[in-house]
C-alpha cells in the first residue's frame, strides 16, 4: 500500500472503526449533543455523564467513515475521568495536529493512541472527518443545542 | 469535420479522448481514471477553443452595441441557443432560455410559473429519486403558498412506480416536477407515458435533464414536455450556463423572474414593459462565453452522434455491471432495467468516504456522499454511496481501473 494511505489507515483507525470503543449512551448521561458532515452524510451524536467539572463518562454514537469512527472513539477513550479544561487542551492539541500537520508544536507521539490520527492532514478533505466527534464533544461541553456542522 | 466514429458507426474512443487534454494527466502518479461525468463532465478541446476565441476575438456586450464587436458577440451568443434549439428540437429558439444552470431553471419555474399559478391547498407532485434541486425549490414555493408536495416512490431495483406516481396525479395538482435521468441510480424514467399521463389530467410537466442530456436524444415536442431543464457543465460545456425550455404559451404568461437590463423594452419611473421572450427572463448581462461554449460542447456531441454514444455507453455499462457484482462483498445499488450509464454501489460495510480516498490514491475519480438526494438514501436506508458514473469517453480499461482499486480498497480494510 501507498505510504501516505498507511499513514491515514493505520491499524489502530482500523481497529477503533471496527470495534467502537464506548459505542452507547451511557447511563446516566446528562449532556449530548449532535454533529454532521453534510458532504458524506455522517452524524454522530456525543453523550457525556458529566459530575461538576469530571468526565465521568462519554459515548457515541452514529455512523460514520473509519476516520470519523476511530477519532469517536479514540476520543472518547482519552477523555473518561478527565476534566472539562483537560478535555478543552485535547480538543486544541488534536485540532492543530489535524490540520497543520508537520507544522504543529503539538509532538503526535505525547497523544498515545491519538497519534493515529497524525497522517489526517495529509488528506486535506478527510481531516473534517476526524475533526467531527470533537467538534460535537465540544458542543455536548457548552451545553449548546444547535447541532454541529462541519460546513 | 474529422470522423470521429468508425464506418460502423461505432464510437473511436481513443480518438475521443485525444479531444480531452484533461485526461491526459497523472494524479498522485497514477493516470487519471475519471469516473466522475455525472458530477461534472471533461471538456473538449473545441469547447475550450470556442472559449478562447471568444475572449481573444469577440468579447463585447450583447444585444446593444452598434460596433463590431458587439454585433459578433450577439451573433454567437444567438447562434448558440439556435444551436441549443436544435439539439432538444425545440419549436422556436425563444422557447431556450439561458440561464446559470438546471438549478436556476427550476428555481425560476418555481419563482414564475409557480408563485403565479400555484395557491393554498394545491399540490405538486415530485419523486423520491429527486436531486435536491427538484425538491428545495417546490418546497419553498409550498411554504410560502401553503402548497403540499407529494411524493412518487420507487421499488427496491430503484424504478419508479408509475401507477403509484398516476394515482398522486389528481385534482388539486397544479405541476409535477421530475427527472428524466437519476443522478444517483441512472434510472431512465419513461418520461414521455409520464407526460401523456399527467397532460390528460392537464398537469404541466418540468423535466429536470440534468443527467439525460449527456446520454440520450432529447426532443422535448415529442416529450411534450412543458418544461425541460438542464446544465451546460455536465453536457460537456462549460460551468455557470444551463437552460430552461419552456412552452411559448407558458413562458408568455409567466412574469419576469429578475428585473434589470436587457430584460425591458422600456423603463420609466411610472412603468416599465418586458422584452419579448426569451430576454424577459434573461436580466443583467448574460454568460455569452458560456452560451458560445455550451454550443460549441452541442457540436462536438453532435459530430459523435448520440446513437453512438448511447451504444459506447451500453456496452460500458454492461461490461461495469458484470465486472463490479464480481468483486466480493459489492452491492449494486439502482439496478432498474432502463438506466444510464451509472453505478451507484455499496462494499460490505466500508463507508463510501473511504473507497473515494483510497481510489484517489489510484488515480481513479469517484462520487461519493449522498449524491444531493438524501431523502432518496433515506428510501434506500444509507447514508451514501459510492458512485462511478461512465461518458463516451471512457473505456472498459476505465473499469477494469476501478475493479483493480476496489480489490485494494478490501485490502486495506481486510
Amino acid at each position: 500500500m501507498k505510504s501516505e494511505l498507511r499513514d491515514l489507515y493505520q491499524e489502530v483507525v482500523i481497529d477503533h472503526s471496527k470495534n467502537p470503543r464506548n459505542f452507547r449512551k451511557p447511563e446516566g448521561a446528562n449532556r449530548s449533543a449532535e454533529g454532521m458532515n453534510p458532504l458524506c452524510g455522517d452524524e454522530i451524536t456525543v453523550h457525556l455523564k458529566l459530575a461538576g467539572d469530571v468526565i465521568q463518562d462519554i459515548g457515541f454514537q452514529g455512523a460514520g467513515c473509519a476516520i470519523s469512527k476511530a477519532s469517536a472513539s479514540m476520543m472518547t477513550a482519552a477523555l473518561k475521568n478527565k476534566t472539562k479544561a483537560d478535555a478543552e487542551a485535547l480538543f486544541q492539541r488534536v485540532h492543530s495536529m489535524l490540520t497543520e500537520g508537520p507544522k504543529s508544536k503539538v509532538n503526535p507521539e505525547e497523544l498515545g493512541k491519538l497519534a493515529a490520527l497524525s497522517g489526517v492532514w495529509e488528506f486535506p478533505v478527510r481531516v473534517k472527518c476526524a475533526s467531527l466527534a470533537w467538534h460535537t464533544l465540544r458542543s455536548a461541553l457548552d451545553g449548546s443545542h444547535a447541532p454541529v456542522s462541519t460546513e | 469535420m474529422r470522423a470521429l466514429r468508425e464506418v460502423s458507426g461505432r464510437l473511436d474512443v481513443e480518438r475521443v479522448r485525444k479531444d480531452f487534454p484533461i485526461l491526459r494527466q497523472e494524479v498522485h502518479g497514477k493516470p487519471l481514471v475519471y469516473l466522475d461525468s455525472a458530477a461534472t463532465s471533461q471538456k473538449p478541446r473545441a469547447v475550450i477553443e470556442a472559449l478562447d476565441r471568444y475572449y481573444e476575438q469577440d468579447n463585447a456586450n450583447v444585444h446593444r452595441g452598434v460596433h463590431l464587436l458587439s454585433e459578433r458577440a450577439t451573433q454567437a451568443y444567438e447562434a448558440a441557443r439556435e444551436k441549443v434549439q436544435r439539439f432538444v428540437n425545440a419549436a422556436h429558439a425563444h422557447e431556450v432560455v439561458f440561464v446559470r444552470g438546471t438549478t436556476e431553471a427550476i428555481n425560476l419555474v418555481a419563482q414564475t410559473f409557480g408563485r403565479t399559478r400555484i395557491r393554498s391547498g394545491d399540490e405538486i407532485v415530485v419523486t423520491v429519486m429527486e436531486h435536491h434541486s427538484n425538491i428545495v425549490p417546490w418546497q419553498m414555493l409550498c411554504e410560502e403558498k401553503g402548497a403540499v408536495l407529494r411524493v412518487a416512490p420507487m421499488d427496491d431495483e430503484g424504478t419508479l412506480l408509475v401507477d403509484e406516481l398516476e394515482r398522486l396525479v389528481g385534482p388539486r395538482t397544479k405541476l409535477l416536477a421530475l427527472g428524466h435521468v437519476s443522478n444517483a441510480l441512472g434510472t431512465i424514467h419513461p418520461v414521455r407515458r409520464i407526460v401523456e399521463m399527467a397532460h390528460r389530467r392537464n398537469v404541466p410537466v418540468l423535466l429536470d435533464g440534468a443527467q439525460a442530456v449527456p446520454h440520450l436524444a432529447v426532443d422535448v415536442q415529442a416529450l411534450g414536455c412543458d418544461f425541460y431543464a438542464f446544465s451546460g457543465h455536465k453536457l460537456f460545456g462549460p460551468t455557470g450556463i444551463g437552460v430552461l425550455y419552456g412552452r411559448s404559451e407558458l413562458l408568455e404568461e409567466m412574469p419576469p423572474w429578475q428585473g434589470g437590463g436587457d430584460m425591458i423594452s422600456s423603463v420609466t419611473f411610472e412603468k416599465t414593459t418586458w422584452n419579448r421572450l426569451p430576454y424577459k427572463f434573461e436580466a443583467g448581462t448574460p454568460h455569452i462565453a458560456g452560451a458560445i461554449g455550451l454550443g460549441a460542447a452541442i457540436d462536438y456531441v453532435r459530430e459523435l452522434g448520440l446513437d453512438a454514444i448511447a451504444a459506447h455507453e451500453h456496452d460500458l455499462l454492461a461490461y461495469g455491471t458484470k465486472a463490479l457484482r464480481e468483486v466480493p462483498g459489492l452491492r449494486l445499488i439502482g439496478t432498474a432495467k432502463e438506466k444510464a450509464s451509472v453505478l451507484s454501489f455499496a462494499l460490505g460495510d466500508i463507508h463510501p468516504h473511504d473507497i473515494g480516498t483510497v481510489l484517489d490514491r489510484e488515480g481513479i475519480a469517484i462520487r461519493t456522499g449522498h449524491h444531493c438526494a438524501q431523502p432518496l438514501m433515506r428510501r434506500l436506508g444509507v447514508a451514501a454511496t459510492a458512485r462511478a458514473s461512465l461518458a463516451f469517453y471512457n473505456r472498459r480499461e476505465d473499469v477494469d481501473a476501478l475493479v483493480a482499486g476496489l480489490h485494494k480498497v478490501r485490502e486495506v480494510f481486510a
